[in-house]
């Protein structure tokens, strides 16, 4: 276990020899262990599976399987054993498919089955699984787990490694902790308590008391946006409500549906059920008309036009306000602006912004969506990977902005930040939308996100009487 | 900093030097009739369907998307004008807005089929290729249609103050494709599409009706080419009108600088790059070169030119300098 950045990839990729290691020594069956490649790994007993699958959609799941050591006749391959092979293994795992479509027609979860039966079938001792569960729905979950307790009774060893609470003590027998490159410790999982556990990766001891929230803003506003029942695949129906001048936060582990509830609510991605300001989002164009913004967690992929100058960047939203015709000056004019207000660091508004630095690229996609003027603006993880300085002048526009009237949906792994920005704290654990507090404090807010407590009857009260409120 | 058209201006100059000191007859032009004649008005002339087919093509593929079936969109637009105009005996304004519209609706089969179908542009229009001049192929049951309009024909081969009328046209369709693109919001759109869709669509950008426009725009400019080549010889040919020009037009296009992988529309480069395809071909055909090794050359010296635009060259470029320098 252990946060973004923990280590965790990292460790296993020396353990399967993808990066050689500076020190230390890795001891396998009670022999010292020296992979040069995965590949040699993987001869030696050591099979992993990695987040993104590597095997091969087009090929069939027999094909997947038996890739590299397909049993041959005497000139090519037997197909027919590798058919008849394949079902049998899969048969294994309680699995019936029809093993000669192609693997990438298959759900996820088959796709994750295939990958694990064919680490079983090189003669696998220990199988490491990287974020195995993050793409399965409850019930593939469960499949997946029911087949790890049947490769433990088979005596095979077995490094799980999940950003899920409830998996880890279902599956797990020991729990290692990881945080900043560093190990924590190792506990048996009867013995750590779900706290503990929370408390271990994020470095924090429940009993710190600072910070906390600072309750409702002084002046509240009207409601802006009110979502009822959203879902969608991977996260559980949630209702939110944000007012004007409020700056509600999101706080939950990696993975709990933080991320994708805000891009529900966005419009983003489309929801399956639920309605925000009354009606069902159906696109980022229809979010925008009604006054909101969102800035992106991956900010390569989702925020940034990299070969695009600073200036069209910004331009980019607000041009919709400005009209059909463009006018260089005017454009120039507002990027100047808001390269000044944010204190954007750029030889002139023409740069290139993939020639940013990361901080002052946010910054950019930050004046884009400010540019605009928003009612409602959702931030995700805004300060992620970018310094310090630039940190705390993003805090600062946040706070000056919902004094001004903005409301504000803040996202962001680092809990005491997310504590520090909003009056409000909606909690999400596993896909879901768990509590809102509004007076609390970091070890309580803690405890909620491990599960271990219900968010006080108070606390629970006063968020559904603001969403039942005009 | 660089200025953005250099290398292509570069190669441009560099062929028309040559030609103006080797080439016969290259540099001479005469006014008879109140006309311009000569190579050089030639290459305007000639060359109009392929700077057509640019212009178009440039918007397509600063989205990120290719349209290969511009040919056989000029061979059907030129079927339809000419069957409308002599076994229908339509008005040659009818005629040229029913091809025109006909064009305009294959452009947008083209860019519905990639947006909401999700299918490739590549595969899109390829299929689009085949059944455009197909198409044509079975209005026209295969046969040439001769015309004697000279109404239409002024498309083709008439002059506005001893210009040719077909590179007056480019001039103009260039004009405003240009503004559209440097002084309204379409142009920054088209560029965010093609930089980064997933953050256009993210800014609420109607990436579906941008892309369908860019296509049927791309069809549009397309469906002109092919009445300027079918009026210019007076006869509309499906079997040859516009055969390979999507190569030329996206040569043209990469010339120019635009990159395929979209993200910026370079206009003038695209320009640029049609004239000096269409120079090239006019000079080899003047020195008699026979039209297999026409092919052979032009292919050679679009590798070059495009390799002249890539980091690998300006390294080699920066390694020789400081050498030459030295020497």
């Amino acid at each position: 276990m252990g946060q973004n950045g923990a280590g965790k990839s990292t460790l296993i990729k020396i353990l399967t020899g993808v990066y050689p290691r500076d020190g230390g020594t890795i001891t396998f069956e009670g022999r010292d262990f020296r992979p040069v490649s995965p590949g040699d790994a993987q001869r030696k007993g050591m099979s992993t599976i990695y987040q993104e699958l590597n095997l091969i959609p087009t090929l069939t799941v027999a094909e997947n399987l038996f890739l590299g050591r397909a049993p041959r006749r005497w000139f090519g391959i037997d197909w027919r054993a590798m058919r008849r092979k394949a079902e049998e293994i899969l048969a294994t795992f309680d699995l019936k498919v029809e093993v000669d479509q192609p693997l990438g027609t298959m759900s996820a979860a088959v796709q994750q089955l295939v990958a694990i039966a064919r680490a079983v079938q090189t003669e696998a001792r220990l199988i490491i699984m990287d974020e195995p569960t993050s793409s399965l729905d409850s019930h593939e979950t469960e499949v997946l787990l029911g087949i790890i307790g049947r490769l433990k009774a088979r005596g095979l060893g077995i490094i799980f490694v999940t950003h899920f609470l409830d998996q880890v003590y279902q599956v797990s027998d020991r729990i290692t902790v990881l945080r900043n490159g560093a190990h924590v410790g190792t506990y048996e999982a009867s013995q750590l308590s779900r706290l503990e556990l929370v408390s271990q990766m994020l470095g924090k001891v429940p009993e710190e008391l600072e910070p906390a929230l600072h309750g409702a803003p002084e002046s509240q506003g009207p409601a802006v946006v009110a979502a009822q029942g959203l879902s969608r695949r991977g996260v559980e129906p949630f209702d939110l409500t944000v007012h004007a001048g409020e700056v509600v936060g999101f706080a939950g582990l990696l993975g709990s549906g933080r991320t994708e509830a805000a891009r529900l609510i966005f419009g983003a991605d489309h929801p399956s059920t639920g309605t925000v300001n009354g009606s069902l989002p159906r696109s980022p164009r229809q979010a925008i008309g009604q006054g909101m913004a969102f800035l992106p967690e991956d900010r390569k992929a989702d925020g940034i036009i990299p070969d695009m100058s600073v200036r069209e960047n910004i331009a980019l939203v607000v041009q919709r306000k400005l009209g059909f015709t463009l006018s260089r000056a005017q454009q120039e004019k507002i990027a100047q602006e808001f390269v000044t207000k944010l204190g954007i660091k750029t030889p002139s508004v023409e740069q290139p912004v993939r020639l940013l630095s990361g901080g002052n690229q946010q910054k950019v996609i930050l004046a884009r969506w400010l540019a605009y003027e928003p009612r409602f603006l959702i931030l995700d993880e805004p300060t992620r990977g970018i310094d310090v300085g630039a940190k705390g002048e993003i805090e600062r526009v946040i706070h000056q902005l919902s004094q001004k009237g903005l409301a504000v949906l803040f996202i962001s792994a680092a809990l005491e930040e997310v504590l520090r920005i909003s009056h409000r704290v909606a909690i999400f654990r596993d896909r879901k939308k768990v509590g809102e507090l509004t007076r609390t404090t970091l070890p309580e807010v803690m405890k909620v996100i491990a599960g271990e407590e219900k968010p006080s009857p108070e606390a629970t009260k006063s968020a559904g009487e603001e969403r039942n409120a005009p | 900093m660089r200025p953005r058209n250099l290398w292509p201006l570069v190669a441009l100059a560099a062929l028309l030097i040559f030609n103006m000191l080797f080439t016969t007859g290259f540099a001479r032009i005469e006014l008879r009739d109140g006309r311009l004649f000569g190579t050089l008005v030639d290459i305007f002339q000639n060359g109009a369907p392929v700077m057509l087919l640019a212009v178009g093509m440039t918007l397509v593929i600063a989205l990120g998307g290719i349209d290969l079936s511009v040919g056989s969109v000029m061979a059907l637009s030129g079927a339809i004008a000419a069957l409308l105009m002599t076994e229908q005996g339509q008005s040659v304004p009818v005629a040229i807005a029913i091809a025109l519209g006909v064009a305009l609706g294959v452009g947008a089969l083209n860019g519905a089929l990639v947006t909401y179908a999700g299918i490739q542009p590549i595969i899109v229009t390829l299929v689009m290729l085949v059944v455009g001049r197909g198409l044509a192929q079975t209005l026209t049951h295969d046969q040439k249609i001769s015309f004697e309009i000279p109404a239409f024909e002024f498309i083709g081969n008439g002059t506005v103050l001893g210009l040719p009328f077909p590179a007056l046209l480019v001039a103009v369709v260039a004009l405003c494709v240009g503004l559209l693109l440097r002084k309204t919001s379409t142009g920054l759109y088209i560029e965010a599409m093609g930089g980064n869709p997933q953050a256009a669509r993210l800014c609420g950008l109607r990436v579906h009706v941008i892309r369908i426009l860019a296509f049927m725009a791309c069809a549009l400019c397309a469906g002109l080419a092919g009445l300027i080549a079918a009026a210019d010889i007076k006869e509309a040919d499906v079997a040859n009108a516009g055969l390979y020009l999507e190569l030329d037009a996206i040569l043209a296009v990469v010339l120019g600088g635009t990159s395929l992988t979209g993200g910026r529309a370079n206009l003038v480069g695209s320009l640029i790059g049609a004239i000096f395809i269409q120079t090239l071909t006019i000079m080899l055909q003047m020195r008699g070169v026979i039209t297999e090794h026409t092919l052979i050359i032009k292919a050679i010296v679009a590798l070059a030119v495009c390799y002249m635009q890539t980091p690998a060259f300006e390294r080699l470029a920066r390694r020789l300098r400081p050498a030459e320098g030295s020497a």
